[in-house]
This record gives C-alpha cells, sequence and structure tokens, in this order.
C-alpha cells in the first residue's frame, strides 16, 4: 500500500494503463503541454508523446464526437472535459450519438471511450463552475457512470473504465484531489462496476452516498457516534451500474436509510434510491427514508452563502438524528 | 467539349455506375410505395435526384474508406454493397434488418462494408468522421473517412468544429456536401450568409471545390482525384455537389415552397436518363441493354419488398440487447 492523493492516484492509472495499452490515447483542453487544469495529467505528455496526449481546441462536443469516432475505429480514448460544467456544451455527441450508436446500430459496434470531467461545488467558482450534474449521466441508458470517493476507487475505478468496451462518464470531485488515502500497490488493481463499498458498519441507520458526499458522511458517521448512533456507510462507487442489492440489504438490517446527494433535489438521484428502498425495504422501514441534498438555487458565489447550499457533514448529521426520531 | 466516358473508365465500371444509379431510384422509390401502404413507418427521407452524388463518390473512393452520412443514406448504403433485402427489412422494421430493425431508415449501418452510419442529428456524422479518420492514421492504416452531409448541415457548430479541428491534427477526412439547396424548406440563401457552401472552407485552410452533383462522372472524377490528395497528404478537403432532391424533405413534406418551374428544370437534368442516353451515343450500351439493366433493378428491388414482407418481428428480448456489451 502506498500513500497517495486522489490526484495522483488518478494520474497513477491514466499511466499504467497508457504504458500497458498502447491503443489507449488522451486528449482534451491543456491536458498535454500545460498538464491539466488540475494537473491530473501531469507527466503524460513527456512520457507518452504528443501523438498519444493531444491538446484540443475548445470545442467540448466535437472532443467527445472525435473520440466516438476514434473508439469505433479501434483506439481507446480516454478524454477530459475540463469540468463537468462544459458537458453540457457536449450533451449532443454524448447522450444523441455515444448512448445510442451501438443501440441503433443493432450492436455492431462499441465505444471503448473514457470521459473524465472534474465537478461539484464548494471552490467558490459561482453559478457556471459548480454543477453536480451526474443524474443527467445515469438518467441516460448506454454510459456508466463512475464517481470515486477515495483514492483507492479512483485508481481501481479508473482502470476499469479504461478497460472496459463501454462509454463510461468518469466524474472526478475537485474538492478531493489533494484527499489522501491508502492505494493498493498491484498494477491490476481494479475496483469493478456495480459493486457499492461499506466504507463503515452499524446498526441504526444506513448512509447511502457517493463521491465527496462519502467522505462527508463517514465524518458524520463519527461524529454520531459520540452520541450513540451507529450509522452504516454506503459509497456507491458507480451510479450505472447501481449496487442496489448492497444498500438494499443494508437498510433491510438497519431499517432507516438517510441519501445524499450534492445535485439538485428536484428530479435528483436520491429520489430513485428513496424509491428503491421503499419498494424493497417498505415491510422493514422504521421510518420514512430521508434525504439530503443540494439546494435547488444556481450556486452563489459568497462562501458564506455557498456554504447553504451544498450538503455539509453537520446537515447530514442532522437529518440521521431526525431520522431517528421518526417513525412509521 | 463533354469528356469521352471511355477516356473515363472501362465500359463495364461505366454501366456498373448506371446500374446502381438505376437499383438506388428503383429502391427508393419502392420505399415511397411501401411507405404509402403502411409497411414502412417513421421518417423516410428519399434520395431520388441525388443518385449521382452517392455512385459517383463512392466510385472513387476505396473500399477500406469509411463512409458516414446523415438519414437520407438507403442509396449510399447500398451502393458501398449493403444488400437492398437487408435494408429493405430494417425499413420494415424486421429481424432480418441491416440493423435487426433497431435503427431504420435513418441508421444503417455495416462495418463490414466500412459504412459507418447514418446520422439523424443534423451534423452530427462531422467530428465521428474526423475521429474515424484519427484511428486510421493512429493504426498505420492506409483510409480515409468520407463524410457526406446536406446543406443544411453547415451552420451547426459541429461543421465548424470539425473542420478545424482535421486541419489542425491533420487527418485524412473528405467532407462532401450534398447542395440540393433546401434544409427542410429553407433554401439555402435563407440560411447561409455565404450560399456558396465550398467557400466557407478558407477560415480553415482547408481546399474545396464545386462539381454538378447531377453528373455521375464529374462527382467520380472530383471524388478520386480529391481523395488521392487527401490520402497523400493526411489532410482534409471538402466537395460541395450541386444536387436536387425530386421529392420532398420527407414522405411528411409536399415541398409546396419550391415552385414547378424550378422542379421542372432540375427534372430535365435527372441524371439517370442523361448518363443513360451517353452510354448509347458513346456505344458502350444499346438501348436494349439499359431497359434489361432497369428490368433486372426492378425484380432485385421487388424481392427485396418479398423477403421484408416475409421476415419475422424481432423477440420482444432484443429491447434490453445491445445497450452494453
Amino acid at each position: 500500500m502506498s500513500d497517495m492523493t486522489y490526484r495522483d492516484a488518478l494520474n497513477l492509472a491514466l499511466k499504467e494503463e497508457l504504458r500497458r495499452d498502447p491503443s489507449v490515447v488522451i486528449w482534451g483542453e491543456d491536458v498535454a503541454l500545460y498538464e491539466g487544469s488540475f494537473k491530473v495529467t501531469r507527466g503524460l505528455l513527456a512520457e507518452f508523446g504528443e501523438e498519444r496526449v493531444k491538446d484540443t481546441p475548445i470545442s467540448e462536443n466535437t472532443i467527445i464526437g472525435v473520440a466516438i469516432g476514434a473508439a469505433m475505429g479501434g483506439v481507446r480514448p480516454v478524454v477530459e472535459l475540463m469540468t463537468v460544467n462544459f458537458a453540457l456544451l457536449a450533451m449532443d455527441q454524448l447522450v444523441n450519438h455515444m448512448t445510442k450508436i451501438r443501440y441503433m446500430f443493432g450492436g455492431q459496434t462499441w465505444l471503448p471511450m473514457v470521459v473524465r470531467a472534474p465537478g461539484g461545488g464548494g471552490s467558490q467558482l459561482a453559478a457556471q463552475h459548480s454543477q453536480s450534474l451526474e443524474t443527467f449521466f445515469m438518467h441516460c441508458p448506454g454510459m456508466y457512470v463512475a464517481v470515486p470517493a477515495t483514492p483507492a476507487d479512483a485508481r481501481g475505478l479508473l482502470k476499469t473504465a479504461i478497460r472496459d468496451n463501454n462509454p463510461v462518464v468518469f466524474l472526478e470531485h475537485e474538492l478531493l484531489y489533494n484527499s489522501r488515502g491508502e492505494v493498493p500497490d498491484d498494477p491490476e488493481y481494479l475496483v469493478p462496476f456495480g459493486a457499492a463499498s461499506v466504507l463503515r458498519e452499524g446498526t441504526d441507520v444506513t448512509i447511502v452516498a457517493y463521491s465527496r458526499m462519502s467522505i462527508l458522511a463517514l465524518q458524520a458517521a463519527v461524529e454520531l457516534e459520540r452520541e450513540g448512533i451507529s450509522c452504516e456507510v454506503i459509497d456507491l462507487r458507480t451510479l450505472n451500474p447501481l449496487d442496489t442489492a448492497t444498500f438494499i440489504a443494508s437498510v433491510q438490517k438497519t431499517g432507516r436509510a438517510v441519501v445524499v446527494e450534492e445535485c439538485w433535489q428536484m428530479a435528483g438521484l436520491g429520489g430513485h434510491l428513496a424509491w428503491l428502498i421503499h419498494r424493497d425495504c417498505f415491510d422493514t422501514l422504521l421510518a420514512p427514508v430521508n434525504r439530503v441534498s443540494g439546494l435547488d438555487v444556481p450556486m452563489p458565489y459568497s462562501r458564506k452563502i455557498e456554504k447553504l447550499c451544498i450538503p455539509q457533514m453537520e446537515t447530514i448529521a442532522a437529518a440521521v438524528r431526525e431520522t431517528l426520531s421518526q417513525k412509521y | 467539349m463533354e469528356t469521352k466516358l471511355r477516356a473515363v473508365l472501362p465500359d463495364q465500371d461505366l454501366i456498373r455506375l448506371y446500374e446502381q444509379m438505376v437499383l438506388s431510384r428503383e429502391f427508393e422509390e419502392s420505399c415511397a410505395e411501401q411507405y404509402t401502404k403502411g409497411h414502412i413507418t417513421g421518417f423516410l427521407h428519399l434520395y431520388s435526384g441525388q443518385e449521382a452524388v452517392a455512385v459517383g463518390a463512392t466510385a472513387g473512393l476505396h473500399k477500406d474508406d469509411y463512409i458516414l452520412s446523415a438519414y437520407r443514406e438507403h442509396v449510399q448504403a447500398i451502393v458501398r454493397g449493403a444488400e437492398p433485402k437487408r435494408v429493405m427489412a430494417e425499413l420494415f422494421g424486421k429481424a432480418t434488418g441491416i440493423c435487426k430493425g433497431k435503427g431504420g431508415s435513418m441508421h444503417l449501418f455495416d462495418p463490414t462494408l466500412n459504412f459507418m452510419g447514418g446520422y439523424a442529428i443534423v451534423g452530427g456524422q462531422f467530428p465521428i468522421a474526423v475521429g474515424l479518420a484519427f484511428a486510421a492514421r493512429y493504426r498505420g492504416e492506409d483510409r480515409l473517412a468520407a463524410c457526406f452531409f446536406g446543406d443544411g448541415a453547415v451552420n451547426q457548430g459541429n461543421f465548424h468544429e470539425s473542420l478545424n479541428w482535421a486541419r489542425l491534427w491533420n487527418l485524412p477526412v473528405l467532407f462532401i456536401c450534398e447542395n440540393n439547396f433546401y434544409g427542410i424548406g429553407t433554401e439555402v440563401h435563407r440560411s447561409s450568409a455565404l450560399p456558396d457552401i465550398h467557400k466557407r472552407t478558407c477560415g480553415y485552410d482547408i481546399p474545396s471545390e464545386k462539381v454538378d452533383g447531377m453528373d455521375v462522372i464529374s462527382v467520380y472524377q472530383a471524388v478520386r482525384h480529391a481523395a488521392e490528395w487527401v490520402r497523400e497528404q493526411s489532410r482534409p478537403y471538402l466537395i460541395e455537389a450541386v444536387t436536387y432532391r425530386f421529392r420532398g424533405h420527407s414522405m411528411a413534406d409536399p415541398a409546396k415552397y419550391r415552385s414547378t418551374a424550378e422542379h421542372e428544370m432540375w427534372k430535365a437534368r435527372d441524371p439517370l436518363p442523361s448518363f443513360g442516353r451517353r452510354l448509347v451515343v458513346e456505344g458502350i450500351a444499346s438501348q436494349s441493354h439499359l431497359d434489361a439493366i432497369l428490368a433486372k433493378a426492378q425484380t432485385t428491388v421487388q424481392e427485396a419488398v418479398t423477403f421484408a414482407e416475409q421476415s419475422p418481428w424481432p423477440e420482444d428480448r432484443e429491447v434490453w440487447e445491445d445497450i452494453y456489451v
């Protein structure tokens, strides 16, 4: 095991897969010479050269479209959208093309490609640079959606994504890049898709979260333990495929659930998770499923009010306490 | 003076071009009939009038070259080698269709023919063609990507982003605009500040030319020459083929935005009879030979319809197949 940051774990995964498979190529805005806005692609140009690590024009829709064509032609592109907010400029290629091509062409082709996109709020980047768009992607069949919370998962999920023959949208959280953790040294360390991890075992309530929200949920669980509340924390790791079995089994054990999402509440993924829990745990639920979400507002700049819009450790802890005070 | 046909291609190749154009016309007109009968549903965009573009261009490409097109692409697929009966079955929504009945008229695809798809979001195929050209170069393959599109697609951001990208990375892409003057009902000069589409590449340092899209030989010569240049230089090129569709945008469109006089003027330039006449005048084929070609095409299309009618519907379980590998 090595102690490393989430950023370095991603960087290591990219380097390892570029070394392992000559069909892997990297492109995106400022990923080569500038080494990436968040420096995830540091050192790649120097090691792998200009034909495999390429800067692109600021043309997000075409970044994705060219990756689709390249993937169809036998290359494995791992492209970066500078931030997930810019994915909205690429939704035509992502949704109308990337997720449809295999199906509408009768299964005669496949698209081994990864779209990496940093996102999430909390850096005072205001309304256009702070969005959490994971629900947009998991809503649409035809692409996998990975949302790593820890450095180990960042490495293992990215390697799985690159080796998978389906399109994968890989959502990195900007506030996690400097987080540290133990990462296995095995170059074949792969984290399978559709396998949630139990970050902490508990008996009173299940918290279901993903990405940075899983880290905050863990902190809330530590806080709540002092109050004698035992939380089980489930980190989803991938939103599609969605591992329902793990959190359903947990809620059947604890009888209570809080689902946490950083995205907006309106039609957000937490509503879907709550429905799955109600459907499968109706007889064992001791209280209504609680839900913690981002506020349904465009993100403000000022740090005093930005904080109100994003779920915090305290918000999650309060939601757990509320759930424990309720019963059916 | 017009070029003598035999100076361009051997007799059997010239006759092949005529056969392909006749089969294309018969296929499309049969589709119209089957649509009217309710056997073909959904959107149906027919190619009648534009045959010289697909036939001439495909003849000017190598079999290894990728071809991409928009949603008016039955003819491009058939000319590239797709079996008419499997294309017709696709339009009928049958399991024996070229895409198992999941794509329909607008989404034909056959990677074994390097026919890389019909795309129904206007301009969606541009960056995909660029990506295929990248893959070809990256893998050291001697092939280009030929990207067909209509005049309506050139005001999409994709067009400009893809031209810039193809030149920036110096990729072998041959852009082929089929300018039939109308994006549904909006004429080119009402949608484009510069209606001469081939001139729009100057901002991207991409050479281009305009060609008579009603003359199969002109299209063939232009595409063959351009494709050689693209291959040798590993750089993009654009051809604007000026043509006309004899039918509306789709079967739902009576095309009332065009005058009868305009329509008649273009009908007089129908690429099929004009090429047939040249074959007879230059002693390459007799009229009875041309009649036999028509009869054979009609038989092929009738067999395609029968095959489509008799083919099974997709199984219900197919709904869940082919989403993921």
